[in-house]
């Protein structure tokens, strides 16, 4: 089967346009860009509906676009999961209850918080982990992009620059770079929002056709339901027991491990996407940005999901060939997306499908890379290399911080290249890291007696039960390594999600018990004053100034908890 | 920010809007090379949503909200 594209002048022209105006936008906000705050903060001055598309697009980046629908295809209709029972609930907690305390504060970040609420070590170690993190996502979405632009947009590049073979890997590896620089040090975190909000309509309207058409093709909700078994069409009707669904977990898995830890964990203290909210022109705004995004979020799965059931029940047919990994017998999904682009779209709409997909990855570079630039240029620059300097000096750094973030993902992606399982072992303990941190902020901003050192000593301890059980246990068939049961084995779970929820629960309880007990041990250094705004308790309400009774956060929270329960009833 | 975000959005969709109607327009007919997508013109109906998407979001920009006030 024929497996690159053949693109028309129409297709080539549709990429060249998009690329002229991500960058055209870049150029119009230059000039704005006169202090600190403007270029790392979007000045906080963006309306609710632009922060909370970014907020949702900043998230859709490479391993959500090509990650959800390879396991849309690999679980089925369980992979909703990930949005109605693990992204909403989190959204809505995030808007109702923990963003006035991230936007109130006047914390620039993350990090930072933690620094108004616990203490210096606690956001030092935040501000690392992140920062080191966020510049390997940028990497890993950038690997993809070239990865997927050589086979789809052969060009038959093979220069030799200065003794350096160049091949289509790495000519499309440094134009995407190259682009994602110019406008991000052009317009800062506003030059990667107004890209997102881009990014989402492409992705909208540029996927449609491709789920319209190939749902006609497999003969619609039926036909998919007749080609594919049964346990893969339900989001819970097989969640009793881990053998009967293909995801391998329980609805308790479900509900604790994704629903709870991981989705709150991501959701309401990754600094990728709260700085989008952080980024609103009010407090109003600001609450408002997960729940505007929550809206489309709750339809994604339409987008994302079912081109990967699709795949599987025309390959169940026999009119889909799926390729096999290199040198394995295992199906490669991830080339799902791409295979209906090539099979239904032609010239014309495929162009626009290629640029959606590209906007995807190049937006979630960007967004890595601004999320990066804030937190070092306050979270380490200015905390730790050079504090009081001017105002210009900063945004004189954040700039410089782009090419260096830039500079350091191009590298990361080449490693990504060479080294699969270098990316594997770091994004696992970048798991490690993350999953005990929700229980910090949790304690934190409802408890005002926990500590400082307490959070610390939490976030370390939930960090090192995360790599025990991890090291302990394996799923089915994986042999010991990146996967695990690198320890030993004591337990084997039936699938890779289960063990990741598991660990998720592991460290998440150990780091709310830790901080809970260390809390009682030590003494409260902060007095009640210094947490005010910080800490629940002592923070007054915030009066919601919306004009009409349904733009009140708590009316739409309310809406979108409906939806989101109706439509997993639908397709329970 | 000073840039109103509706107006690139509006822009680039209109151009792009345009591009796939008349591609519609013109290949209409064209039954083998829609053949792959079911025999739906979908360049046609992409072409003509986008345009609608387009002239939306520059209708409602501050591009036309300032002329009005200005009248």
């Amino acid at each position: 089967m024929q497996t690159t594209f053949s693109l028309g002048t129409i297709d080539w022209t549709i990429i060249l346009i998009y690329f002229v105006f991500v960058l055209g936008i870049g150029w119009a906000l230059k000039r704005y860009m006169k202090d600190s705050s403007a270029f790392l903060e979007a000045g906080r001055s963006l309306p609710a509906w632009v922060t909370g598309l970014a907020f949702i697009s900043a998230n859709l980046g490479a391993i959500e676009m090509i990650g959800m629908a390879a396991s849309g295809a690999k679980y089925g209709m369980m992979t909703v999961h990930f949005y109605w029972i693990g992204a909403i609930p989190a959204m809505i907690f995030l808007a109702i209850f923990m963003m006035p305390f991230y936007y109130g504060s006047k914390a620039r970040s993350v990090p930072e918080y933690l620094k108004l609420r616990f203490d210096e070590k606690t956001r030092g170690f935040n501000a690392f982990a992140f920062a080191i993190m966020t510049v390997f996502s940028s990497g890993i979405s950038m690997y993809a992009l070239a990865l997927l632009a050589q086979v789809i947009m052969p060009l038959e590049i093979d220069w030799n620059i200065l003794g350096m073979h160049i091949g289509e890997f790495d000519f499309y590896l440094f134009v995407s770079a190259a682009i994602v620089l110019v406008y991000m040090v052009l317009g800062g975190l506003t030059s990667a929002i107004y890209n997102e909000v881009l990014q989402f309509f492409l992705i909208v309207i540029g996927f449609a056709p491709l789920v319209f058409i190939g749902l006609q093709d497999i003969g619609g909700w039926e036909g998919l339901k007749a080609n594919l078994p049964e346990n893969m069409m339900h989001s819970w009707k097989f969640a009793g027991s881990p053998d009967a669904n293909p995801l391998g977990v329980t609805w308790f898995g479900v509900l604790m491990g994704l629903g709870f830890v991981l989705s709150f964990g991501y959701w309401t203290t990754n600094f990728l996407v709260v700085q989008r909210a952080m980024a609103a022109g009010s407090m109003s705004a600001a609450r408002k940005t997960p729940l505007i995004g929550a809206f489309p979020k709750m339809f994604l799965p339409l987008l994302v999901v079912i081109p990967g059931m699709i795949a599987l029940a025309l390959t169940n047919v026999g009119s889909l060939e799926l390729p096999m990994k290199e040198g394995t017998m295992v199906t490669d999904f991830d080339k799902v997306i791409p295979m209906l682009l090539l099979r239904y779209m032609p010239v014309g709409v495929l162009g626009l499908g290629i640029t959606a997909l590209m906007a995807s990855f190049m937006s979630g570079m960007a967004g890595n890379v601004s999320a990066f630039n804030t937190v070092f240029t306050f979270d380490i620059y200015q905390s730790y290399i050079k504090p009081n300097k001017s105002d210009k000096h900063y945004l004189k750094v954040g700039r410089w911080t782009t090419v260096v973030g830039v500079l350091v993902s191009i590298l990361t992606a080449y490693v990504a290249r060479s080294f699969n399982n270098v990316m594997d072992f770091l994004q696992l303990i970048f798991a490690f890291v993350n999953a005990p941190l929700f229980a910090a902020f949790l304690l934190g901003m409802f408890w005002k007696r926990t500590t400082g050192h307490a959070a610390f000593w939490g976030l370390i301890g939930g960090t090192i039960s995360a790599a025990v059980h991890h090291g302990f246990t394996l799923p089915a068939g994986a042999s010991a390594g990146v996967k695990g049961g690198f320890f030993g084995l004591v337990n084997t779970y039936p699938s890779e999600m289960a063990q990741n929820f598991w660990t998720a629960i592991y460290a998440f309880s150990t780091a709310l018990i830790l901080t809970f007990m260390i809390t009682l041990l030590t003494k409260k250094l902060k007095t009640d004053d210094e947490l005010k705004g910080l800490v629940y308790s002592l923070t007054p309400k915030v009066k919601d100034d919306s004009k009409y009774w349904y733009q009140k956060p708590q009316v739409m929270a309310i809406i979108i908890g409906a939806i989101a329960i109706v439509l997993s009833i639908i397709f329970w | 920010m000073g840039l109103d975000i509706k107006i690139p959005i509006g822009l680039m969709f209109t151009i792009l809007g345009l591009i796939l109607t008349i591609l519609g327009i013109v290949t209409a007919g064209d039954t083998e090379m829609y053949e792959q997508a079911l025999g739906y013109n979908i360049n046609l109906f992409s072409g003509i949503i986008m345009l609608v998407f387009g002239c939306f979001m520059l209708f409602t920009s501050q591009l036309f909200k300032k002329k009005k006030t200005e009248e």
